[in-house]
C-alpha cells in the first residue's frame, strides 16, 4: 500500500516537472487563463450600452421633437444622423453607422392630437439580428415612457392595466451575471484537457510510455500518476478565475464554496477522464491534441455558454447529457445566482461521476491493450 | 528557365509530401474535413437564439373570460408554451426547477381591477440567462398588446398607446439567428485549418528535428513555405466552399453579394490565418506550446472577439480596442455583410485594406522567422 503510495508520489512529481518545467509552459497554463476570463468577462455579453441611431422625421412637429427628445434624453441611444429622405435611410444601415432608424410619419402629431394611433417606423440593421432585437426593446421602452407622459400631459387616463416585469436572481438581466461563471467552467475544460491529453501521447510518441508499462507501475498507478497533476493545475486555474470572477467582476455569490468546489473537483476528474483516454487512444501528440480540440468544440458549443440548451433540438439535447462543461455551468451558475445546495444539484454530479468512472476505467485498460 | 524547372519540382516534391502525411494520418482528415462538416450541423441545428416555444407558466387565481381573453396572447404566440394554472406556488415551483422561464400572473379579481383601471399584470423572468430572458419580456409586452388590439376593436381602451411601433427587420425579415451564426462559422473553419493545423504540422517538424535535415538540402525557405502551405490552402478551400454550400441549400441563409468578392476575402483571411500559423511555429518550435498559444491568438479570439456571437458594439472600450489588431473581426463584419446586405464597398474596401496589410505583413514575419533558424 505504502509502496504504491510512494510510485504513485514519484510519478505525480515527474508528471508535474514535464508539465511546468519549459518557462513557456509555465506561462501558457496560468497567463492565459486570467487573460481570457478578463477578456471574455468584457467581451461575452449581449447587453448594448451604446445604440447609435439615425432619424427620419417627416413630420417637425412639436410632439415629434418631444418624442426623439426621449431617445437623446436616454443614456443608450446616440443620434448619428437626421434624414430628410427616405432613400437615405439605406446609407447608415448598410455602413453600419447606426443600429436603428426611427420614421416618424408625417401626420404623427395629428393623429396623436384626435386621440388615434399614431406609428413610428423602427428600422433595424438585422445583420446580428440578436442585437437588432435587444435594440428594438429598448426602443420600445422608451416609447412606453414617452406614451405615459403624452397621457398624463393630455389629460388622459392612465391605462387600465399596468404591466409590471421582474427578473428572479438578476434583477437587471446582465448578462455578465451568468456568463462569468460558465467561464469558470469553460476556461478550465480547455486547458486541463489539453494538458491530460497530451500526458499519454508525449510520453507514446518518445518511446517512455513502453518503458513506463515495464516498471513495477501497475494502470491504475500510472492512471492516478497522469490524473492527480491535471487535478491540481486544473483546481489552481479554476481558482484564479474564481479569484478573478470575485475580485475583479464582483458577481454576487449566493452559495457556498463548500457547493462549488466539489461540483468543480468532480467536473475536473470528467474532463481529465476524456483528455486521458483521448491521450491513451492517440498515437502521437499532434492526434491527441487535434482529438482533443475536436471534442472540446462541441462540448463547449452545446454546453448552454453562448445560447441555451433548450433551444436544441431534442436529439442534441440528449447528446449534451454525455457532456461534463453542460453540468458545470449549470453548477457554478446555479451556485452563484441561486445559492443552491448539493441536494439540488445531485441531478448535475451523478451524470459527471460516471463520465469520469467510464473514461478513466476505458483509459487505464487501454494502457495495457495498445503497445504500439 | 531549367532553374525554375527545378524550383517548381521541388515545390511539387514538398507537397507531395505534404499530401501523404494529410492523407495517411486521420486526425489532420478529421480536423480539415470532419471539424467543418461537424461545426456546420452544430451550428446550423443546434445553436439558435431565437427565443421560440418558451415554457412559461401563466398563473390566473380565478379564471374568467375575461381572463381567458388576456391570456390568449400567450396561448396562441408562436413564442411561448403557455400551461395556465391557479397556483402561484406551483409555478414557482416550476420556475426554480427551471421547468418553466417565465410566470405571467394576473391578480385574483382581474377583472374588477381593470373595470376600475388599474388592473396589473406581473411578468416574472428567471435571470440565470439573461439574453434569453430580456427576450422573453419583450414578447410578453407584445402578447399583451395583441389583447389590447382585440379590445380595441371591441372599443374598450387597454393599450398603452397612443404611439405603437412599427418593427421592420433589415437584412433578415425572418429573425433568424442562423443568419449570421452560419456565416460566422466560416472563420472558425478558416481559423482552424490555416492557424491551428498548420502551426501543430509545422511544429513537429521543428520538435522532431526534421525540419533543419530539410535545410540541408536544395530547398529554399520560401520553396518550403509554400509547399508546406499550399496543401493546407486547398484544405481550407475545401472547407469554405463546404461551409457556402451548407449555409445556402441546407439553412437558406441569403447570399447578396457577389461570389467573387466572397472568395477572394476568404483567401485573404485564410493567407492570414497560415501566416499566424507559421510564424508561431517557427517561433516556439514546441507542439504544445504552439497549439496552446494559436488557441488563445487565434481561435478563442475568432470565437469571442470577432462580433460572430457576441456583437462588439456591446464591448467596453478597452476591448473593442483590441479586436482592432484581430483580423476576425474584419472577416466577420465582411462575411455579414456579403451574405446579408450585398456588395457594400464603403465596408468591404477599409475593411479588405487592412486585411491585406496584415497578410503581407504576417507572411513575410513568418519568412523571416523560419528563415533565421538555418544559421
Amino acid at each position: 500500500m505504502w509502496e504504491s503510495l510512494a510510485r504513485i508520489m514519484a510519478l505525480i512529481r515527474k508528471e508535474l516537472l514535464a508539465m511546468l518545467k519549459d518557462p513557456r509552459a509555465r506561462w501558457s497554463v496560468f497567463v492565459p487563463p486570467v487573460l481570457q476570463c478578463l477578456i471574455f468577462g468584457y467581451a461575452a455579453s449581449y447587453d448594448l450600452n451604446n445604440v447609435p441611431y439615425a432619424v427620419l422625421d417627416q413630420d417637425h412637429s412639436i410632439a415629434s421633437h418631444d418624442l426623439l427628445a426621449h431617445f437623446d434624453g436616454s443614456r443608450i441611444f446616440t443620434r448619428v444622423a437626421n434624414f430628410q429622405r427616405e432613400a437615405d435611410i439605406s446609407r447608415v444601415i448598410d455602413d453600419e453607422r447606426a443600429i436603428l432608424v426611427i420614421q416618424i410619419p408625417q401626420d404623427f402629431e395629428r393623429n396623436l392630437l384626435l386621440g388615434k394611433p399614431a406609428d413610428v417606423q423602427l428600422i433595424a440593421d438585422g445583420r446580428n439580428s440578436n442585437t437588432a432585437g435587444v435594440a428594438q426593446g429598448y426602443a420600445g421602452q422608451i416609447v412606453d415612457n414617452f406614451n405615459a407622459d403624452w397621457r398624463s400631459t393630455h389629460g388622459m387616463s392612465d391605462p387600465p392595466m399596468q404591466m409590471t416585469m421582474r427578473a428572479w436572481f438578476n434583477p437587471n438581466l446582465e448578462t455578465r451575471w451568468n456568463m462569468i461563471p460558465s467561464l469558470i467552467g469553460t476556461i478550465t475544460l480547455i486547458q486541463t484537457m489539453m494538458l491530460s491529453a497530451m500526458s499519454v501521447a508525449r510520453e507514446r510518441e518518445q518511446g517512455t510510455f513502453d518503458q513506463l508499462l515495464v516498471t513495477p507501475f501497475r494502470p491504475m498507478e500510472i492512471m492516478a500518476g497522469k490524473a492527480v497533476p491535471s487535478m491540481i493545475i486544473g483546481t489552481l486555474q479554476a481558482t484564479t478565475i474564481l479569484m478573478v470572477a470575485q475580485l475583479w467582476f464582483r458577481i454576487p455569490f449566493q452559495g457556498s464554496f463548500f457547493v462549488l468546489y466539489p461540483g468543480l473537483i468532480l467536473f475536473l476528474i470528467a474532463a481529465i477522464g476524456i483528455g486521458i483516454l483521448v491521450s491513451s487512444i492517440a498515437e502521437t501528440m499532434q492526434q491527441a491534441m487535434l482529438y482533443g480540440f475536436l471534442l472540446i468544440m462541441p462540448f463547449s458549443l452545446l454546453s448552454g455558454l453562448t445560447t441555451p440548451v433548450t433551444n436544441m433540438p431534442e436529439s442534441l439535447q440528449i447528446v449534451t447529457l454525455a457532456n461534463p462543461l453542460r453540468y458545470a455551468i449549470t453548477i457554478a451558475q446555479r451556485v452563484y445566482l441561486e445559492g443552491v445546495g448539493l441536494d439540488v444539484l445531485w441531478p448535475n454530479l451523478w451524470p459527471m461521476a460516471i463520465i469520469a468512472t467510464v473514461t478513466l476505467g476505458a483509459a487505464t485498460w487501454m494502457f495495457r491493450h495498445r503497445v504500439g | 528557365m531549367s532553374a525554375l524547372i527545378a524550383k517548381l519540382r521541388r515545390i511539387l516534391a514538398l507537397m507531395r509530401k505534404e499530401g501523404y502525411q494529410i492523407l495517411r494520418d486521420p486526425s489532420s482528415i478529421a480536423l480539415g474535413i470532419v471539424m467543418p462538416v461537424m461545426l456546420i450541423l452544430l451550428f446550423g441545428y443546434g445553436l439558435s437564439l431565437d427565443v421560440k416555444n418558451v415554457p412559461i407558466a401563466v398563473v390566473a387565481e380565478e379564471p374568467s373570460p375575461l381572463v381567458t381573453q388576456a391570456i390568449s396572447g400567450f396561448r396562441l404566440s408562436p413564442y411561448f408554451d403557455a400551461h395556465v394554472m391557479t397556483s402561484m406556488a406551483e409555478a414557482q415551483q416550476l420556475m426554480l426547477a427551471r421547468k418553466v422561464d417565465g410566470i405571467v400572473v394576473l391578480q385574483s379579481d382581474f377583472a374588477r381591477h381593470l373595470s376600475m383601471g388599474d388592473a396589473e399584470v406581473e411578468v416574472l423572468v428567471h435571470g440565470a440567462d439573461a439574453n434569453r430572458a430580456r427576450i422573453i419580456e419583450a414578447y410578453a409586452q407584445g402578447a399583451l398588446a395583441q389583447w389590447a388590439v382585440i379590445r380595441d376593436d371591441e372599443g374598450q381602451d387597454v393599450a398603452n398607446g397612443p404611439v405603437g411601433i412599427e418593427a421592420r427587420l433589415w437584412f433578415n425579415s425572418a429573425d433568424d439567428s442562423h443568419y449570421f451564426l452560419v456565416p460566422g462559422l466560416i472563420v472558425l473553419v478558416m481559423t482552424l485549418i490555416g492557424a491551428f493545423l498548420t502551426t501543430m504540422v509545422v511544429a513537429r517538424e521543428w520538435e522532431r528535428g526534421t525540419l533543419e535535415a530539410l535545410f540541408v538540402t536544395p530547398v529554399r525557405t520560401d520553396e518550403f513555405l509554400l509547399g508546406k502551405t499550399l496543401p493546407y490552402f486547398l484544405m481550407g478551400m475545401i472547407g469554405l466552399m463546404l461551409c457556402f454550400l451548407a449555409s445556402r441549400f441546407l439553412f437558406h441563409v441569403p447570399f447578396r453579394g457577389s461570389m467573387l468578392l466572397f472568395v477572394g476575402i476568404s483567401t485573404l483571411y485564410l493567407l492570414i490565418a497560415l501566416g499566424i500559423g507559421l510564424s508561431i511555429s517557427s517561433a516556439v518550435k514546441s507542439q504544445f506550446v504552439a497549439s496552446q498559444l494559436t488557441m488563445v491568438v487565434t481561435f478563442l479570439p475568432a470565437m469571442m472577439l470577432s462580433g460572430f456571437i457576441f456583437d462588439l458594439r456591446s464591448m467596453p472600450v478597452v476591448v473593442r480596442a483590441i479586436t482592432y489588431i484581430l483580423p476576425a473581426r474584419y472577416f466577420v463584419a465582411m462575411l455579414q455583410t456579403v451574405f446579408l446586405a450585398g456588395d457594400i464597398w464603403s465596408i468591404i474596401l477599409p475593411d479588405a485594406a487592412v486585411l491585406t496589410v496584415m497578410m503581407i505583413a504576417l507572411l513575410l514575419l513568418s519568412r523571416r522567422a523560419t528563415r533565421k533558424k538555418l544559421a
